[in-house]
Formats: structure tokens, sequence, C-alpha cells
């Protein structure tokens, strides 16, 4: 019938308005769902595996200084009177800790993704921009301005609760300690280095006179203009320890990359023998039932040692084998037959 | 004296159903929309959000959707006052001539008064009054009711200068009629406005809800109790990890001045409140509104539920309502207009023993009869049966009787606007129809004087003498004419009940009695309306003697019913049978088979109807409703409360006779009001039901509702006859009341106005006369059998759909908050969100919104003819199956486990690793960023399960919005917006440095799939285990590949039945005493048709009350 003008309501024919849009109708059949669940219990099995034996081949060496027991070398620092307090572990390797190693300290109990910590810097002041050197953010707050009301840049807890731990790694050759180079640059991310933080211009062609007029974080020894002077590109809000640091960690325990050991002799890894490891001990973590450690590890294709998600691939992987199998069993002896009686 | 009436400020006659002006719209609107609860509850959360000892969100994660929302009511609530304010324009608009100091002057509607004198005009609807019509007079004076909602009643008095005239119902117009069959006539404005009784009978119009929206308002509710608990909870946690831990460790985190563990915690609960907030997720109501917005347009849109004859498309009047059409259980229908068309068609009958008309319909044999021999035959009227021309044409003596009679014996007004072109206008369709078949068989009913009747015979003109009409009515149940052929041979010309008939037929007719018999059996088998037809010569003499009693009688005072009924008695006695005629009260195309679609999908079909009983039975049979086959089917006609309470339990007894007095009643009311729900109780067979007005009015009373509901709910079939448009509405608050089910009401005139408003959906049949039914209803459409489209198909897609969204939107947010619950406890409670802020901004409104909008509009389990073969399929939606509180807690179950798997997997999997050149990647961005890339993936994976329709749009709807997804965030990530906005995306080079590891890939990979498979294999377990009908079909389907299966074929079922004669019970009395009186006629002067206004109401339908309106007009006319 052609749609002449008396037609004028009749709706359109269209797919959509007729809801005839072609589509897949997909259902749960046996076909589908058994041969699915074998392809992927297989399919998991063999990622499982995979990751499984990676992760095993990642070494990793953990050395924990907190020093609450008091055999521990560094129990001597964990006193309040303890100033500027060194102490000394010693670890030996068996055989060669392939490289390039990577060096970190961990923390644990340690809630750097507590709200009211998180928000507590001040993201223009650490993009380099000197107006709010002079007038920090709320945000900061207790750490915005000090006792006697002058800015603190960087301000905020997170800057304020930097880790100030350092490390000296030596490897003992007879007798002798040889330094392990700790490469601490190149241990933050691109952007973070490159594009989130920036350090304010020269004032008067001194780096630290652009920060007149502030004061460094009421728990810093040194202020932030003197992180690393003998390196400017390491210095201020670029020193990559501080960037590491000021990216927060998701988890109450957590490590962070220190230095990477990937120069000179290290280069192929740590060869087997005694090491000493130096700290200087100053960043208190028992008050609060913290512990500290340093972790020795290298990476694989896969990131750093995690056994957990090739274990986890496997036992998925075998349930959906065991899962096919039960519901195989189940459709042979159930499957609902397609006689109309109660149709 | 118009200043005279206006000062007694009698009801406008303006309509307003708008309810904004430019200026008041924007705070008006504004102001109910934070009226709603969810708005007021996000201005509060937005409130919360701007102190910042808890802001644990920024404000424009709050403000954003707010505002989205806010602008999509705002729109939508403008387009419908702008359409308001369109139909208010145009009501009030019309014109009227108004007289007005003596001169007719055209005036707008809304300037009419109480009082006002107007002139009406032919056809034109009668659109805000009451109108009183009479002639115009120099000083009057009306007293008159108060406004009332009966239609058939109206007392007042007229005075004019001193006298007084009665003004009864056959004086007024009501609001809703067209003026028929008279060019003009001037009447009194009585009523305006509400307080017509048209407005006075329609009920409260209230805003329906349907029960979904219920349930969402009690889950709501339920939700907020969740989250008060798991902020208390949280805020208990984050008290003790402050005494436990946050003491110790505010050598890095130190406290606020003054602040300790407790404040701090009850702190922590006000920012929990912020972050959980997701739980009650403000686009929700938003969505659900678009949803069915869209599911109302595809019932627009169909064009299986379009009329091609009148041009009609079905109209989702109502935009709210669409799921509640998947759920309905009880149909109350009216029954002329809408189950019947209200044609008669002259179909079969009975001459001396020869039937004619057998129908050959069936075995597609019908070729029409040709009646172009015949110039003066109605073009319309059709036949099948060659041999009954032929009989006619060959002279058959008992067929000419036969088809004389029904020329002569009858009270239609002939109308003949051109030479040739016949318009009848009968009482009654029936009578309409018989006149017609025999003007379509050469004896054509060509005009009438008080005393003459112009038949042309076979070409012939012929007048005969008209002596006497002996009217119709309920006792006689038949009519007679005595006439005089120009031969000057007196017959007396009967048609009536068959059983009145054969009481006074000559012996002679017996053997002719037994086969017309047959024939009448045969045909009330069909459903068909019969009539006996007889006749009886008179002898002259006889006659004299009779006319002079007859006159005696017709002049006496008292008692003049009785004694001319004893009068007619003593004329029609041995009469001579010719036969029987059979009018098909035609009901409108498919009705049968969708009311046996619909009982196939055990929904409960009740017909309310103002018609006889008698009729309304027959109807029920021919529609399949009523089943010889039926063990019993009740009749309740009795005159006391107590007779029908007798009556009523009887019957449940001989149906269940173990069934307790006490209705079984569930009770329910955890939550604000109580409820008693009747339940439905067992009965062995099929029954049916048929409860006239009179009994109704008693069983609906206080004491003996209970009984009546219990025992109609036990009958397959119920048919209330003779009822008043306020007990429709009635009889559906009753269902409504104490049966926890769904009502529709499927109506098509202003009497079934108040049971469309009552009903939790009214349908109107659009079409026609009187829009009244279709535009106060919900869905209406042109014929009745769309309505099983619309409930099989569109109704159980909504509802399905609106369940899936529903299931869906609740597990998805559910979900995506529930990890904050777990992260709680590794970031000591502090309020910490595991996604970044953008991500909870968007998450409702840009990443998830469209996949699940889809799956609401597009969704569909099976197809439509597929929904038609297995109607069982409705049921999950009467039973409530797909949305309720149980499915509730099955997915705040599967959240949980989501939930976990979202949080832990990725906490696992990321918990001491760095990336593969050694550097960070458990920092709290990566682990954000994972985690909400596994969430958004799980839920996305989550919903193509859901899916099982997967049109073009769902896919690109769920592959751009995953695309999408990471579009914004390498987008927010960038440099470059680092650079312009430094402080809004601080996750700068997150997405860069994590996206771009194996490791992070597996963790999203595994958590998919672990969220995923156990929902795989649970429902495929269900459905090896427990196959839903659903799943059947589904599974059929694939199998045949889309091969319908055949309907088992269906032959017309003959019924064996003793029932007949529905036409003559049903029969009102006619115009006898017009048609001899001759008043109508005295200004027909010319050959011009006679009109007489016939003020043919849709309310009249409910009391077949005739509105003689000539006497009316003509009477004031002489005043």
């Amino acid at each position: 019938m052609k749609a002449g003008p008396s037609r004028t309501n009749r709706p359109d024919n269209t797919a959509f308005t007729q809801q005839r849009l072609p589509a897949w109708q997909p259902i749960l059949s046996a076909g589908i769902v058994i041969p699915g669940f074998t392809l992927i219990g297989l399919a998991f099995i063999g990622v499982g595996v995979a990751l499984f034996v990676t992760s095993q081949k990642i070494t990793d060496l953990e050395i924990d200084y907190t020093g609450v027991a008091a055999t521990s070398p560094c129990f001597k620092c964990t006193s309040f009177a303890a100033e500027n307090c060194m102490c000394q572990m010693e670890f030996t390797l068996t055989t060669l800790f392939e490289g390039p190693v990577f060096f970190y300290y961990g923390l644990t109990s340690y809630y750097q993704n507590f709200r009211t910590y998180g928000v507590s810097k001040d993201g223009y002041q650490l993009s380099g921009d000197t107006y709010y050197f002079n007038n920090p953010q709320d945000s900061c707050a207790p750490y915005q301005y000090d006792s006697n009301n002058n800015p603190i840049v960087p301000c905020g807890s997170i800057a304020n609760s930097m880790f100030s731990d350092t490390f000296q790694l030596y490897q003992v050759v007879n007798g002798m300690k040889k330094q392990v180079p700790l490469d601490g640059k190149g241990i933050a991310w691109w952007t973070d280095y490159n594009i989130k933080y920036s350090n304010p211009a020269l004032v008067n062609g001194s780096f630290a006179n652009a920060f007149s007029g502030t004061v460094k974080p009421v728990n810093w020894s040194k202020p932030v203009y003197e992180l690393d002077p003998t390196d400017q590109a390491n210095n201020g809000f670029l020193n990559q320890n501080f960037l590491v640091w000021m990216r927060q960690a998701a988890l109450p325990k957590f490590q962070k990359l220190y230095g990477r050991i990937a120069e000179g002799d290290y280069a192929q890894g740590l060869p087997a023998g005694n090491y000493t490891l130096l700290i200087n001990y100053s960043y208190p973590v028992i008050s609060f039932g913290g512990t500290k450690k340093v972790v020795l590890s290298n990476v694989s294709w896969m990131g750093g040692k995690n056994q957990f998600l090739g274990i986890a691939y496997l036992v998925i992987g075998s349930l959906c084998i065991v899962m096919a199998m039960v519901m195989l069993i189940i459709y042979a002896k159930y499957k609902f037959t397609d006689d109309d009686e109660d149709m | 004296d118009r200043e005279f009436n206006l000062s007694f400020k009698y009801a406008n006659n303006a309509i307003k159903t708008s309810k904004y002006n430019i200026f008041t719209f924007l705070p008006l609107n504004l102001f109910e929309q934070f009226q709603r609860l969810a708005n007021a509850y996000f201005v509060f959360l937005l409130i919360l959000q701007l102190i910042p000892a808890i802001s644990s969100l920024s404000w424009f994660t709050t403000v954003v959707p707010l505002l989205l929302v806010l602008c999509m009511t705002l729109a939508k609530d403008g387009s419908d006052d702008i359409n308001r304010h369109k139909n208010d324009r145009q009501v009030n608009n019309r014109r009227v001539d108004v007289l007005i100091d003596g001169k007719l002057k055209s005036e707008k509607w809304m300037n009419v008064q109480v009082g006002d004198i107007i002139k009406l005009e032919n056809n034109q609807f009668v659109t805000p009054k009451d109108v009183c019509y009479f002639g115009e007079t120099e000083k009057w004076e009306v007293h008159c009711e108060a406004p009332n909602n009966r239609l058939d009643k109206f007392t007042g008095t007229l005075s004019v200068q001193g006298a007084a005239y009665a003004l009864d119902n056959e004086r007024i117009i009501l609001r809703g009629c067209t003026l028929r069959n008279t060019e003009w006539c001037f009447g009194l404005v009585l009523f305006g406005g509400p307080d017509t009784k048209l407005m006075q009978n329609s009920g409260k119009s209230t805003f329906k809800r349907t029960s979904i929206d219920h349930l969402m308002n009690v889950l709501v509710l339920f939700i907020f109790g969740l989250l008060a608990l798991m902020c208390t909870a949280l805020a208990i946690g984050n008290s003790i990890w402050e005494h436990q831990e946050g003491t110790s460790f505010t050598a890095f985190l130190p406290r606020q001045e003054g602040a300790n563990a407790d404040f701090s915690s009850f702190l922590s609960f006000w920012s929990y409140v912020i972050i959980l907030n997701t739980v009650v997720p403000i686009s929700l109501y938003v969505s659900v509104e678009i949803l069915r917005l869209g599911n109302s347009y595809y019932i627009d849109w169909d064009r299986k539920m379009y009329h091609t004859k009148s041009d009609i498309p079905a109209q989702a009047r109502t935009t709210t309502l669409n799921e509640e059409l998947g759920q309905i259980k009880y149909i109350f229908s009216d029954k002329t207009g809408t189950l019947t068309q209200n044609i008669m068609v002259f179909n079969r009958c009975s001459i001396n023993g020869k039937s004619y008309g057998e129908s050959l319909q069936y075995l597609g044999l019908c070729e029409k009869v040709d009646f172009s021999w015949n110039p003066l035959a109605d073009p319309k009227f059709c036949f099948h049966d060659h041999s009954l021309i032929e009989a006619v044409k060959q002279g058959s003596r008992e067929v000419k009787a036969f088809f004389r009679l029904l020329a002569l014996c009858h009270t239609v007004m002939p109308e003949e606007k051109r030479e040739g072109e016949l318009f009848y206008q009968a009482q009654s369709p029936d009578e309409g129809a018989l006149v017609t078949a025999a003007r379509n068989f050469g004896f054509v009913f060509r005009g009438r004087t008080p005393d003459t009747i112009s038949v042309v015979e076979m070409g012939i003109s012929t007048a005969y003498q008209l002596l006497a009409v002996l009217d119709f009515n309920n006792v006689r149940k038949r009519m007679s004419v005595i006439v005089r052929s120009p031969d000057g041979r007196l017959t007396l010309y009967c048609k009536g009940a068959d059983t009145i008939i054969y009481e006074r037929l000559h012996p002679s007719c017996s053997k002719l009695m037994e086969v017309t018999t047959d024939h009448l059996n045969e045909y009330a088998g069909e459903g068909l309306r019969t009539l006996a037809l007889a006749y009886k010569d008179l002898d002259e003499a006889e006659f004299e003697v009779w006319k002079v009693r007859h006159h005696e009688a017709s002049t006496t005072m008292e008692d003049r019913e009785a004694k001319l009924d004893a009068i007619y008695e003593d004329i029609e006695k041995d009469l001579m049978l010719i036969g029987a005629t059979a009018v098909e009260d035609k009901l409108q195309d498919g009705v049968p088979q969708t009311i046996e679609q619909l009982s196939k999908a055990d929904i409960k079909i009740w017909v309310l109807t103002g018609d006889k009983q008698e009729t309304a039975e027959n109807i029920g049979y021919s529609c399949n409703m009523l089943q010889e086959e039926m063990t019993e089917v009740f009749v309740v006609a009795a005159d006391t409360a107590e007779g029908v309470r007798q009556e009523l339990v009887n019957a449940r007894k001989m149906m269940s006779p173990g069934s307790p007095d006490e209705p079984p009643v569930l009770k329910s009311g955890i939550i604000g009001k109580k409820s008693e729900e009747v339940l439905d109780e067992k009965v062995e067979g099929e029954y049916g039901l048929v409860i006239n007005g009179h009994s109704l009015a008693y069983g609906l009373q206080e004491d003996q509702q209970l009984e009546l509901l219990r025992t109609a709910c036990m009958c397959q079939t119920v048919i209330c006859c003779r009822v008043t448009p306020l007990q429709k509405a009635q009889v559906v608050e009753l269902i409504k009341k104490h049966k926890k089910a769904v009502t529709l009401a499927i109506g098509d005139g202003a009497n079934d106005v108040s049971m469309i408003k009552a009903a939790h959906i009214g349908v109107g049949i659009s079409g026609q006369e009187g829009m009244q039914a279709a535009l106060s209803s919900d869905f209406s459409f042109a014929q009745f059998r769309y309505l099983q489209r619309l409930l099989l198909v569109h109704g159980r897609w909504s509802y399905l759909r609106m369940c899936s969204f529903l299931r869906y939107f609740f597990y998805k947010n559910f979900t995506f908050t529930f990890v904050h619950l777990w992260y709680a406890f590794f970031c000591g409670f502090s309020a910490q969100t595991v996604y970044d802020e953008w991500f909870i901004t968007l998450y409702n409104l840009v990443y998830t919104a469209l996949p699940v909008i889809g799956l609401g509009l597009f969704d569909q389990d099976v197809d439509d003819r597929w929904s038609f073969r297995y109607p069982q399929l409705y049921a999950p939606g009467q039973q409530n199956l797909y949305f309720n509180k149980m499915a509730f807690v099955r997915i705040l179950l599967h959240s949980s486990y989501s939930s976990i798997i979202l949080f832990f997997i990725p906490y696992a999997a990321i918990q001491d690793t760095v990336r593969d050149d050694g550097k960070d990647i458990a920092d709290y961005q990566s682990f954000a960023l994972l985690a909400q890339t596994c969430l958004l993936i799980a839920v996305n994976v989550q919903l193509g399960l859901d899916t099982s329709y997967w049109t073009a749009v769902n896919q690109f709807f769920l592959w751009g919005s995953l695309s999408v997804y990471f579009a914004v965030t390498f987008t927010m990530y960038s440099n470059g917006m680092f650079l312009i906005f430094t402080s809004s995306f601080p996750f700068i080079g997150t997405a860069r440095n994590s996206l771009n590891q194996p490791n992070v890939w597996l963790t999203i990979f595994l958590t998919t799939i672990l969220c995923v498979l156990p929902v795989v294999a649970f429902r495929f377990l269900l459905i090896q285990l427990r196959p839903t009908m659903n799943d059947k079909v589904r599974y059929k389907m694939r199998q045949d590949k889309a091969v319908l299966p055949p309907l088992p074929r269906r032959f017309p079922r003959r019924r064996i039945s003793t029932r007949r004669s529905g036409y003559a019970f049903s029969h009102a009395r006619g115009y006898g005493d017009l048609v001899t009186s001759g008043r109508f006629l005295r200004r027909n002067v010319k050959s011009r048709p006679t009109l007489f206004p016939l003020a043919e109401s849709p309310v009249a339908e409910s009391s077949p009350q005739i509105y003689r309106s000539i006497d009316g007009t003509q009477s004031s006319k002489q005043a």
C-alpha cells in the first residue's frame, strides 16, 4: 500500500522503530560454555606456568634493619638519644645476583595512603610556581607555616615525612670494602621528573635565592635546594629520591626504589661474596609499629617478584577445567529435553 | 443577566492544566526538583563536600551529575508544560455562539459563563458544559441540583414568567456529547468546567506509579540504611585504628588541633557518606525515565498496532508505566466499542424452515451477493448466500412475507438526503440491521408518516396504512405493527424473542416450529442474536372491536401501560411463524483470539458493561470467555444484600466445598503502611460469574466486598452488567485493594473514564466518537486486538528490560562502591577513595551510562512472534520474578563477591611489585587506575552476559564506552591537561606508566575472568537443572533456526446451546409513541427527512436512555 496523504500517521517501517534490528543472540549453550571453560582453563594454566617460572627466576633479597630485636646491629639506633646513628648489616650472596639489580627500601604499617596525608601537599608549589612558595595552600596544614609563620617549602605532610635513611653498599673483597655504586638517578617516573615537578627559575643566578623567605620542612635536616648540591639536575623538587617519596604508595606495606646497581663492575649483577650494608639510621618507625627493610631485586618482563599472579592463574585454570568436567557431567545427566509437554 | 450570574462565582469554564509560565518556570521547577528526595540528598552531599575536614571528594564529583540531572529534568518538564499550554489554548479558544444582549456573538469557550445561552451546532462537541437546552424566553430562573456525578439523573425546575417546567435528564446535554440530527439548538449553561457531570464522574486523577517504582522507593530506603550501616562500621573501624595506630603515627601524620580519635571517627563517618553515596545512584531515576520514554516510543512507532482504516497509531500517553504492562494480572474491559464494534450485521435467517446464510466464510468460499439490481440497496451491506436472493427473485411467498415484515415492523426513521440515498435512524443497531437487510433484498423501507409506511417492494412503490404500533418493552419482549396493505388486507406483523413468540403461535405451525428451533439453536450457538418473526391476518370486524378497546385503554389515566399490555396480548395470538433472523453483534477483529491469548498468559479478564445481562453473556460466549464446557456459570442477580451474599456464598461453596469462611489473607507491612492481600484459592474446574449492577452495588458494600472478591476471583471469567461508571471504578479499586496484582482497564467511552483512571493502567480505544477515554488513558490504540501486542510484546519486553536494567544498574553501583569498603581496611579507614575522582564523577554519567541504557532499550529474550506463540512467557512479570527483594539481595551478594575480587586481586598482584624497569607501580595512582580499569571491564563484561540481544547499537555503546574510558583517561592524565589545570589532574602520566605493563593487563584479565566465570557457570547449571520457560523457548528458537512452530489449528467452536434471542432481551423500548403520535413530523412539510435531535452520547450506553429530545425542544418552543 502506498503511503499517501491519508496515511499520515502510519509509523515508519524501519528495523529500529519496529524493533527488528538484526542482532546476535547468544545463549549459554553447552556447546559454548563447556569448551569455553576448558579453553580458558588450559590458557590460564599455560599463562600461569609462564608467570610462575618467570617469577621463580627473579632473585630478591630482603634485609630487615628495623632493629627491634636487641641482637640486631641497628638496635642501638632505635633509642631516641641516638643521632646520626650508623649501623651495618652483613649479608652473603652464594651465587651471582643477576643484574641489573635494584635497590629498594621498604616500610610497613606506613599509611602513605591515608586521605589527609595524601592531600597534604601543594601541587602548584611543586610545579615551581613561586607564588605558592609564600602562600602555600591550606591543604598543607599543619605543615603550611612554621611556628614563626614562615611558609614551608615544600609544604605538607608528605614532603615533611620524607624518608631520611641513607644507604651505602659495599662488597667485601679480600677483607676490603669495595663500594657498590647506587645510582640514585633515573629512579623516578619520567613524567614526574619532566612534567609534574619543576624547580623554580634561578634568582640572581642562585638556586637558593629562589627559596628565600621560606623555611625547610620541620623534619628535614637540610632545605630542599640542598638535597643534591652536586648535581643541579637532581636537586630541589627534581631530586629523584624526593620524587619517589612523593609518589604515595597504595598500601601500608610498600617498597620504594632507592638506587640502581648497573654500573661498572656490577653492570652484570652482584657477584657471589660477602656484602656490607651501611645504614645512616634516622627515620623512626618503631613508634608506630612499622618496620624498615632493604630489598635487592632484579626484574623480569612481568616486573618485580610477585608469586601471586602465577599461582592465581594456575589455580583458576585448574578450577576451570574441573568446572568444565562438572558441567559436562551435569549436562549429560540432566540436560533438559525440548519436549513440548509443558510448553 | 451575565453580571448577575457572575456574582455567584460559578465554576469558570476555562481549563488550566499547565503548571508554569515563563517567569515561574525556573524557580518553581527547581524548587519542585529539590523537593525530591534524591536531589535534596545530593545537595546535602554537596554541602558536606564543602567542609574541608570531611570532604573526601572534590565538589565536582557531585555537582557535575547533579547539574546534568537537573538540566535533563528541566528540559523534560519544560517541553511537557509547553504541550499542556498548547492543549489548554486549543480547548479554551474554541468558538461558540453566545447570546449576549439579544445577539449571537462568537465567544471563546473559556469565557462562557453559567447562565449564558449558547447555540450548539450539529456535530459540535459539547466541550466544557452541561447544557440545558430550550427556547429563548424573557425572564427565567433555573433551580437545579448541586453539581454531582450521576449521569442518569437530573432534577431541576425552570420558571418562566411564573410557570414552572420540570427539567429532567431528558432535557440536558452533558459535556462530552455530540449534537446529532439537528442543525442547531439553543441551550442554557448550567454547569461549567469542573462542575460538569463528566468532570465530576471522572474521578480523581492521580499520578500513577508502577509497582517497580514502589519497590524502588523501598529499596532506596533500604540502601540508605545500608549506607548508614557501612559508614557506621567504617567510623568504628576508624576509631579503633586511630586508637591503635593513628596515635602513634602522628609523627608523620599530625592531627588537627583538638581532634581526638573519637572526633576523627565522627568526621570519617561523614567522609564515608560522601564516598559511598554512589550506592544511591543519582542517575538511576534519570536513566529509568529515559528507558521508559524510549520504550513508550516503541509503542508509538509500532506498525502492528497502527490501524490503517482509521489512520490511528497506538499511543503511549503516559510514558512512565511501561514495565507495568508486563505484569498485568487482571483486565477490566468495557464491551460496546471495545470488544464489539457496536455494529450489527444481518447474518443468517431461517424462512419457512429453510436456513439461509450458511457461514461459508470459514471455508473461504465467500462471494458476496450482488445487489446492483437494486438501486436503493445499501452498498455496505453484504451477504454470502446466493440461494436467498434466488428465492426472493422467484417470488416465494414466505420469503416475501419475511422481508415485508422486516420492512414494516420497526420504529426506524428514514432519512433521504438525496434521491436514492437512504439513511436509517434506528433506536438500536439491531433494528437498523434488519431493516437494511430487507432493503437490500428488495423491500425498501422508504418513508413513513404517522399513518402510512411507504415501501418499495421489488421496485414497486407501495404504501401501507399503519393502523397501530404495539411497541416493544421489557416485559413483552416483542413488537407488532398492524398494517393495511394496498389491496386492503389487514395484517399484524410481529417480531420478538422466540420463547415469547412461540407461546403465541397457532398450533398449525408446530412442525415449522421444530425446524426453526433447530435453526435458532444453531444461530445462538454461533453467538448470534436471534429473533422470531410471525404474522397474522386479521379479520376486519375483529380489528374494529379491538381498535375501540385500544383507544379506550390508551386514553385512560390510570394504569395505562398495564391496560395497553393486556389489549396487545389479546390480539397477538394465533400467530403464524415465518422464520427467524440472526444478527451478529460484530466483534472487533481478532477479539476471541486476543482473549484466548491473554487467558493463556494467565491474565484474568473481567467484562464490565452497562449492557443488559443477556447481551453481555452473549458476547461472553461469542468471544470465548464463557464456554459451554465450563462447569457452571453463576448468575448473581439478587435484589437484597442478604440475597446477594447468599448467592455468592453458594457459588463459592459449589466451586470449592472446603473453602473456609474467612478468606485466606497474607498480611505484610514491614515498612510504612500495612497491607492485606487476599490469596487466590484453588478451584477444580472452570467457572464463570455473571453479576448485575444491582447485586454488584450490594456486593461492593464494605461487609460483602471480600465475599464478592473471593467468589469472583475463583472464576475464570467475570461479567458485570448494568454497571454504572462509578461501579466500574469501584470494582477495579476492589481488586487493587485486596489483590497484589496489576490491573488494566480498557474502554472507549466517557463511561469508562473512571475505571481507566482507577486501574494501574488505563487503555483507551481511540478513534470512536468522544475521545474522553483515550484522553484520560495511559495508552490508546484503535482496536482491542492490539492489546495482546501491547502486553505480550511491548509489556513483556519493557518489564524484562526494566528489570535487567535495574539489576545491572544496582550491581554496577554496588560493586563500584563496595571496593571502597575493602580499601578502608588498608588505608586506616581514612575515607581514601580507591579511584581517581574523575573516574568517580564520570563512572555513572559517561563510562557505564550508555551500555546499560542500550540494554534497557534493545534487549529482547525472544522476539515478538515467539512471544505470541508462547503467551506463558508472560508469567514471570505477573509473579514479579525478575526484580524483587530477593533479586535485590542476590545483587548485593553478587556485588560483594565482585568487589572482593576487584579489590583483592589487584591488591595481591600489585603488592611489592615493580615495573619491568624497576620503577614504582605499587603507588596509589597506579593502583587506582588498575582498580578502576578492572572494575570497568568487569562490569562491562557482566553487561555483555546480561545482554541477550546484541544489536549493532549495543556493540557500539559497549565498545564505545570502553574506548571513551581509555581516551578520556589518557587525555586527563596527559601532560597538556596537567599544565593547564595543574591541581585538577594530579594523575598525570599514570596511564602511560602502568598500562604498558604486562602484569597490569594480566591482573585486569584475571579479575574479569574471576568476576564473570562463576556467573556463567551458575547460569549454565541453572539452565540445565531448572530451565525456565524462557530458557526452553530460547533453546527451541535456536534449534529451529527461527522457524516458528505453527499454532495448533483452531476450528471455530460451535456451541450447542439453548441460549438465544439476545437481541430481544437487550432491546429497549422503541419509538412507538413517536411514530404514531406524529409530532416529530409536524414540521416536515417537504419530503425533507425527519431529523430529531438525538443526543447520542457515549454516556447513554450505560443506561439505555433514549434522549427523546424532540419533546423538549418542541414543548419549550411552544412555551
